[in-house]
């Protein structure tokens, strides 16, 4: 049935072919197997407009050299895996389209900064993880209710834009103090930890709460703001973290949401 | 969907609608430029239900096809999305050698299983049922299993096989490429044994993936390293590939009939007489000699019927 789609289409007038473009980008490689240091390779692709950057990766791979490294899994947006830096901003490279970076330079893409450097655009994630472990990202609960746990529309609100985030890195690695402090639990974590502290049908906020008022916890945070700006899922972490701060001196997770600047709506 | 599925119409399981838009498309009604896709109009939804409700996928039309669901119909087609067929367990997650002979210690579950709930079909949530109760009484089964169970005898270099098979594809010094092999199975399937299979397309895409096999003995990948191999990595996966596709079309060819997912245009009725029965396939031969009946015996397993009593799917 599909060869009779095909053929069906090729009968009607042939509509004008999409324009593709030569791309030029300079792409950070390294091999520990075989490099002493990093170093920057260029490559030209042919790509359309409504291409992806990962779609240039894999171009590149498949066609030209098959020994690129980088991770990617579902290719849109939702796994995490392909977070890179592109023209020195954190970004997912399914998430980036061609259309939206200017072409008329070469466009730079090197692996996330402030973990270790595993080969090309791979990255060592297990630092991260092992924040993000740290936080206790699971549900904390003593009752064993029979059926689900009940909870209102606005009790979700209060807690739905953390509930977004894909564990891509990109905010942590975006983050100067994590660059500078591995140690740093990183924007990540803290809005994992979010996610759980302000959600009411954990009962586990205090002792995230706790582990979080450390000083590689939450205070070290200095409202950059990179994070927020790296967040492909639209995230507003800086305002995460603010709020577990703020709960840390309330000593309590029951703010009152009427004391919370409302929550953006996202475009 | 009114003439495909008059009651329920765009509520209608996903393997009628995905039949009714490739439909749709090859009898010249397809919009756009070529004529090769349709149009999901979810402008009545609202701003509201759209943000709220189905935020990602709204947002994955925002962003890769300049499309706001809100105003605007958003161009769609089919495409694989589930393997409705998989590692052959039972209701504890235990794999099974056959139709009921247990395999101590070796357990199945989420999209590489099968534990045959829902047949030939993929319908809404099934991945959540794999995940929520099957992962579950997977993991929880393997745990009380490796209790008491007693560690076997292994062969002499009981990795040399996985080993082997690294270093052969590794170290393999032909002409193919793994890019362009996939690229022409994928097309190929999709051409013949995606959404309508007729005996035809089948045999068709048999030769081409018997010539694909025969390619994939003269591939090379360029990294050689050790470390984060992804060019291996995807070279090991196609000849993985090649051995489902042969067995997703080999099964199919066998089925004459039509059920769920699985449409024969040469048999379009559904045959319960003959095959209310799952496919097991079994690995009896070279997995690489040129005729997939020389290495692939099919066997059938009866469908365990409980509360819902089969009949014809009518929407």
């Amino acid at each position: 049935m599909a060869t009779a789609v095909a053929e069906g289409s090729s009968a009607a007038q042939a509509p004008a072919p999409i324009q593709a473009f030569t791309v030029t980008l300079i792409i950070r490689r390294f091999d520990p197997e075989k490099d002493a240091e990093p170093y920057w390779q260029d490559f030209d692709v042919e790509l359309y407009a409504t291409d992806r950057v990962l779609d240039a990766l894999h171009k590149i791979k498949w066609e030209q050299d098959g020994s690129l490294s980088f991770r990617r899994s579902c290719a849109h947006g939702v796994c995490g895996s392909d977070a890179m830096r592109i023209n020195g901003r954190n970004r997912l490279a399914c998430k980036t389209l061609i259309k939206d970076l200017d072409i008329s330079k070469p466009i730079y893409v090197e692996a996330i900064k402030g973990l270790p450097l595993e080969k090309d655009l791979i990255v060592d994630m297990e630092p991260f993880f092992e924040s993000y472990r740290e936080i206790q990202p699971f549900l904390i609960a003593s009752d064993k209710p029979e059926k689900e746990r009940i909870q209102s529309a606005a009790q979700r609100e209060r807690f739905d834009d953390t509930t977004k985030c894909i564990l891509c890195a990109a905010c942590t690695s975006s983050c100067p103090v994590f660059w500078t402090d591995g140690q740093y639990f990183g924007p990540a974590a803290i809005v994992n930890a979010h996610r759980f502290i302000f959600d009411s049908r954990d009962e586990g906020a205090q002792v995230r709460l706790d582990i979080l008022n450390d000083k590689e916890g939450v205070w070290r945070c200095r409202t950059t703001f990179n994070c927020t700006e790296a967040c492909p899922r639209g995230i507003q972490v800086t305002k995460a973290i603010a709020e577990v701060k703020n709960a840390i001196m309330r000593g309590s997770a029951d703010i009152p949401v009427s004391d919370l600047a409302p929550t953006p709506q996202r475009a | 969907m009114e003439r495909y599925a008059p009651t329920i119409k765009d509520l209608a399981p996903r393997d009628i609608v995905s039949r009714c838009m490739v439909q749709e498309v090859a009898e010249g009604r397809g919009a756009g430029p070529n004529k090769d896709y349709v149009l999901l109009d979810c402008t009545h939804l609202g701003a509201e239900v759209l943000e709220t409700k189905l935020p990602d996928i709204t947002e994955f039309a925002r962003t890769y096809l300049g499309v706001d669901p809100v105003y605007e119909p958003v161009p769609v087609m089919p495409t694989a999305h589930y393997a409705m067929g998989g590692i052959p367990t039972n209701v504890k997650g235990e794999v099974l050698s056959d139709n009921d002979t247990i395999v101590p210690g070796l357990y199945a579950a989420g999209e590489c299983a099968c534990v045959s709930v829902h047949g030939s079909n993929r319908l809404g949530t099934n991945s959540l049922l794999d995940i929520n109760v099957f992962g579950k009484r997977s993991g929880n089964n393997a745990v009380e299993y490796a209790k008491t169970a007693e560690f076997v005898p292994l062969p002499e270099n009981p990795a040399a096989f996985v080993t082997g098979l690294v270093d052969q594809v590794r170290t393999a010094s032909g002409t193919e490429r793994i890019g362009a092999l996939r690229k022409e199975l994928q097309d190929e399937m999709d051409r013949n044994a995606q959404v309508f299979r007729t005996d035809e397309s089948l045999a068709k895409v048999t030769e081409t993936i018997h010539e694909l096999r025969q390619r994939y003995q003269n591939i090379s990948i360029q990294d050689k390293g050790h470390r984060y191999n992804t060019d291996l990595l995807e070279a090991i996966e196609l000849g993985f590939l090649l051995d489902l596709a042969e067995v997703v079309v080999y099964s199919a060819r066998n089925r004459k009939e039509s059920r769920g997912g699985h449409q024969r245009d040469d048999y379009p009725k559904r045959d319960d007489e003959t095959y209310m029965k799952h496919t097991m396939a079994y690995l009896t031969g070279d997995p690489h000699s040129a005729d997939a009946a020389d290495h692939i015996s099919l066997g059938w397993k009866p469908v365990v019927i409980t509360n819902y009593q089969p009949m014809e799917r009518k929407y």
